[in-house]
């Protein structure tokens, strides 16, 4: 579903991705682990153009997102995002944040947009949450919302960039278990994050990611049971 | 010195006909100014690097000349200009003059040099107003699928809005009192009602002291207006 092939990445002259090559398969949940630094946000945000590519090729579905035909804008209704720092629309009450892009980008009646957006909330445990501005809501809450909003629009492929990282720890729980219900039902998922206990229970596959490359990959079994890298090593004993 | 109270009873209706003269250039230049001032502070921003220098070229121009200046270019000036073309057009191309006169009443030139000038710093304004939006906003926006329009339009702007309206208020203050200068062409606004009065009655101290009297009470019942918007958006982001 995800392929991509010789990725490279600079900021001026800092090389952050030095040729990452990978790919994700249909119903795959990711988990992209890693000390800060490494390029794993930066990896992700490659995936759906945040930011652009010095070189390399990613595929989506087969389309080349790189490449200057392809409307970027319709490829990314395809994948949600939620990020570390929620980015909820603080001018829109939780609904509206959720209907947002359907009713202008996809073009749905305010009426369908908010059935969808009811029936989303309820999903992520917030049914009474509907009229809430974000400024009312707890850091958990607010990501659960941002993970309705990306839910919205229907995605293929669903992006989580270190989503628990900005929660207090009582709130990390509610937003991780909304996650594990995603990936029970099939989503395909790219996660970064440093929640290894998600990573070994829901992963199908864990990246370690350090200086840009993908270092080493493997099943959680496998990675946290009998890391093969000397550095996975040592950034495992770090955090385990 | 006793205060000829019925000289000045006698001067205000004038005098107050000029204040709303004044009130009226000030809203109308505001006015187009936000028009242009959009426009011209999102090219700022923009990508395309001729349309970020263009907008600069105009904003650096009328905010580094004196107001002054600007309304004799357009009133004395652009006369000139015009006829000037006119004579090479008829010269070149055998035509039929185009203008009976290419004078330009006071009103229009008003209108002209005030739009163009507050256009400039509110061009800053709204720059600064869309800069200071998180840039997660954009970024979550974007990831929905939205195009950079739409982004703008529903999620970047309606919260730059709230934030500008503080520097907007001072923007409009400013250019009431500046719209005095307006007298120099004969726009019977305040200022200019204040030098016929003064020049029928020769009693300078009394008319101008009446007249800034008139502009203090404006300036200061629109700085009471702005702070209770301030205040109601405020209450509105932390409604509970």
């Amino acid at each position: 579903m995800i392929v991509v092939k010789n990725l490279h990445k600079y900021f001026d002259k800092l090389e952050v991705l030095r040729g990452i090559d990978c790919h994700v398969s249909e119903q795959e949940v990711v988990v992209v682990i890693g000390p800060s630094g490494s390029g794993k946000s930066t990896f992700l945000r490659c995936l759906n153009l945040l930011e652009e590519p010095t070189s390399g090729e990613i595929f989506i579905e087969g389309t080349s997102i790189t490449a200057k035909e392809t409307n970027i804008n319709i490829l990314r209704q395809e994948m949600g995002m939620v990020f570390q720092r929620f980015n909820l629309f603080p001018h829109k009450t939780a609904l509206e944040n959720i209907t947002l892009a359907p009713v202008q980008v996809k073009r749905l009646s305010r009426s369908e947009a908010n059935e969808i957006g009811h029936s989303l909330l309820a999903k992520v445990g917030l049914r009474d949450k509907a009229d809430v501005y974000p400024d009312q809501l707890s850091g958990g809450q607010l990501q659960r919302v941002a993970i309705a909003r990306a839910l919205a629009m229907k995605p293929k492929v669903m992006l989580f960039d270190e989503p628990t990282s900005a929660l207090d720890p009582e709130m990390v729980g509610e937003v991780l278990a909304v996650m594990k219900n995603l990936a029970r039902e099939g989503m395909t998922m790219v996660v970064v994050t440093h929640e290894m206990g998600f990573a070994r229970e829901v992963g199908d596959r864990v990246l370690f990611m350090d200086e840009g490359k993908i270092v080493e990959e493997g099943t959680p079994e496998q990675i946290f049971g009998n890391p093969r890298n000397e550095r996975t090593r040592s950034f495992l004993s770090k955090i385990l | 010195m006793e205060l000829p109270l019925e000289l000045i009873w006698n001067s205000l209706p004038i005098i107050l006909e000029g204040a709303l003269r004044t009130l009226e250039i000030t809203l109308i230049a505001i006015s187009l100014g936000f028009i242009l001032g959009l426009f011209a502070g999102l090219a700022r921003l923009s990508k395309k690097r001729v349309v970020r220098l263009l907008a600069t070229c105009y904003i650096d121009f009328l905010r580094g000349t004196p107001l002054l200046v600007q309304i004799f270019m357009v009133y004395f000036g652009l006369p000139q200009l015009l006829g000037s073309f006119q004579t090479f057009m008829m010269d070149t191309f055998h035509i039929a003059q185009i203008w009976e006169s290419t004078h330009i009443n006071p009103f229009v030139a008003a209108i002209i040099s005030t739009s163009l000038n507050s256009g400039a710093y509110i061009a800053e304004i709204f720059r600064a107003g869309v800069q200071s939006i998180e840039r997660g906003q954009m970024e979550a926006a974007r990831s929905l699928g939205m195009t950079h329009v739409q982004a703008m339009r529903f999620v970047i702007l309606p919260q730059a809005f709230k934030r500008i309206i503080p520097p907007l208020g001072n923007e409009f203050i400013a250019m009431l009192k500046d719209t005095s200068l307006l007298s120099v062409i004969g726009f019977e606004e305040m200022a200019r009602k204040g030098q016929l009065i003064i020049a029928q009655t020769y009693k300078p101290f009394h008319i101008w002291l009446t007249v800034a009297f008139i502009y203090l009470i404006m300036t200061f019942a629109i700085s009471r207006l702005v702070d209770y918007m301030e205040r109601r958006l405020k209450a509105g982001d932390d409604r509970r």
